[in-house]
């Protein structure tokens, strides 16, 4: 359990780094979130989440999966590795074509967003470079850099948004009780705490020997689901 | 020529959205096309395509609640090569992809511009929502909403966002009136009380050149635009 001023200390060093931490992770920030599940939809379509139970099973998959391994990349962005190499290293880890066209244009939408917010020459440099976006954890990771933050807060973005995303999307899908899945992601945190030390500190493994010592933990079904999904042709949400 | 300074007016950082761009260029005026779902938006949209293409380079943005029903639909009746249409998708949330995180928005006007621009006229159909539904002022310069008759002629005098601060209300398939007894005087009068000097037009916008007063207003503000 960490207290408040723990809490405090984590978030950067800088003023307003904590909120800056919070407004990043607020799904009400305004970088496209709102419109993907997180493979929740497809999940839902086969019958893998119904309830809370289902969902909480499919957080915590998802979290110590690809949560895991954005939580990484971020955390390497921040701590100061290359976006491009970092950038590759995101697409060698996302094997489905679906969901590395996701992840590019929630990097692109979220990228928008972060040079309004946080204005500055390192977001500027990654936008000319990867015009149709980069990958979302490497936007993020530079974005929490842009915001003061510190490579463990961009972990824990990442980390709290691999289950935030698909409990909101449930709400909405199966009219789940939102005080449900408000319930399921509290149940998760220290599991999204441990994750995102986990990913900060293969972060820091990779400023000595590169981005081979991030983690590439895949989740198939994640992958197939989405597959599947991109090919429906009427759908609620974008993925 | 004024161009913002990102840090003063962070807001206006998205690029594009600058009026005139970087090259010097003005980029094309763009509506917002909100109201209640079945109220004939994309029946407009259709129909002002079909009114304006000669003169104009128009692009369609359609926000569907479930994929593409009304890029399809438009594509269907081919008021415009298909390269000109595209549909965002919302998830589950037409307001929001409006008003409160446009980004994808943004990015499909852009993506249109870019692909087949220059155009003169975006237009952006909202996916249909509610009466407060309306859209953000970092994505289009000007808002048309659009109710109709058969929704019940009790609506201009409900008000909520939409009614009362569109640039333009279109009180939509007249042609139903009699057969659903609503009372158009009533509506109008309702409708100038909730909006004071802001304009309405009564249409039937499937009907002959019933969209002649919508596709008047945008030649207005498309004047207006590029003076
Ligand atoms: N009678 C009549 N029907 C119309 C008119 N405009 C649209 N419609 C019909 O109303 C239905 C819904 O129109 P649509 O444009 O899809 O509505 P949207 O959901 O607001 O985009 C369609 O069946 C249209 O053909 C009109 O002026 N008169
Ligand atoms: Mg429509």
């Amino acid at each position: 359990m960490t207290t408040t001023a723990e809490a405090a200390q984590a978030a950067g060093s800088g003023a307003g780094a904590l909120s800056a931490l919070l407004l990043l992770s607020d799904g009400r920030f305004p970088a496209g979130g709102h419109a993907h599940s997180g493979g929740a939809e497809a999940a839902v379509a086969d019958g893998r989440i119904r309830d809370a139970a289902g969902l909480a099973d499919f957080c915590r998959g998802r979290l110590h999966t690809t949560g895991l391994v954005a939580a990484a990349l971020a955390a390497a962005t921040t701590a100061g590795l290359d976006p491009l190499v970092l950038d590759d290293a995101a697409d060698a880890r996302t094997p489905s074509l679906a969901l590395r066209t996701v992840s590019r244009r929630l990097g692109r939408q979220l990228m928008r967003a972060a040079r309004a917010t946080w204005p500055g020459a390192d977001l500027d440099a990654l936008a000319a470079a990867r015009p149709r976006g980069a990958h979302q954890p490497v936007v993020l990771g530079v974005t929490a850099r842009a915001a003061g933050l510190r490579p463990l807060d961009a972990a824990h973005a990442a980390a709290y948004e691999s289950a935030a995303g698909p409990a909101t999307a449930a709400v909405r899908l199966l009219s789940l009780d939102p005080f449900h899945a408000a319930a399921v992601l509290a149940r998760l945190a220290p599991q999204i705490d441990t994750t995102a030390r986990a990913a900060a500190e293969a972060a820091g493994r990779a400023l000595t020997h590169g981005p081979t010592a991030l983690p590439a933990a895949s989740a198939p079904l994640l992958d197939i689901g989405a597959e599947h999904h991109a090919a429906w042709p009427v759908r609620l949400f974008a993925s | 020529m004024h161009r913002d300074h990102p840090e003063v007016f962070p807001e206006r950082y998205a690029h594009s959205s600058a009026a005139v761009g970087p090259d010097g260029r003005r980029r094309a005026l763009r509506i917002g096309l909100g109201g209640p779902v079945g109220s004939g938006k994309t029946a407009t949209v259709a129909a002002l395509c079909r009114s304006l293409r000669d003169r104009l380079a128009i692009g369609v943005v359609t926000n569907d609640i479930y994929t593409r029903e009304d890029a399809e639909f438009l594509l269907r009746n081919a008021v415009l090569p298909p390269e000109r249409i595209v549909g965002v998708e919302t998830g589950a949330c037409p307001h929001t992809a409006i008003r409160d995180d446009i980004s994808a928005n943004l990015e499909a006007v852009e993506d249109l511009e870019e692909a087949v621009g220059p155009l003169d006229l975006v237009l952006v159909e909202s996916g249909g929502d509610n009466l407060t539904a309306t859209f953000s002022k970092g994505l289009v310069d000007a808002q048309i909403f659009v109710i109709d008759v058969a929704g019940g002629d009790d609506i201009p005098r409900k008000g909520g966002p939409g009614v009362t601060t569109a640039d333009l209300l279109v009180v939509n398939k007249t042609d139903l009136a009699p057969h659903v007894g609503a009372d158009l005087d009533r509506m109008a009068r309702d409708a100038a009380a909730q909006r004071g000097a802001l304009p309405v037009v009564f249409t039937s916008v499937a009907r002959g050149d019933g969209i002649a007063p919508v596709a008047a207003w945008i030649g207005e503000r498309l004047a207006a635009w590029t003076a």
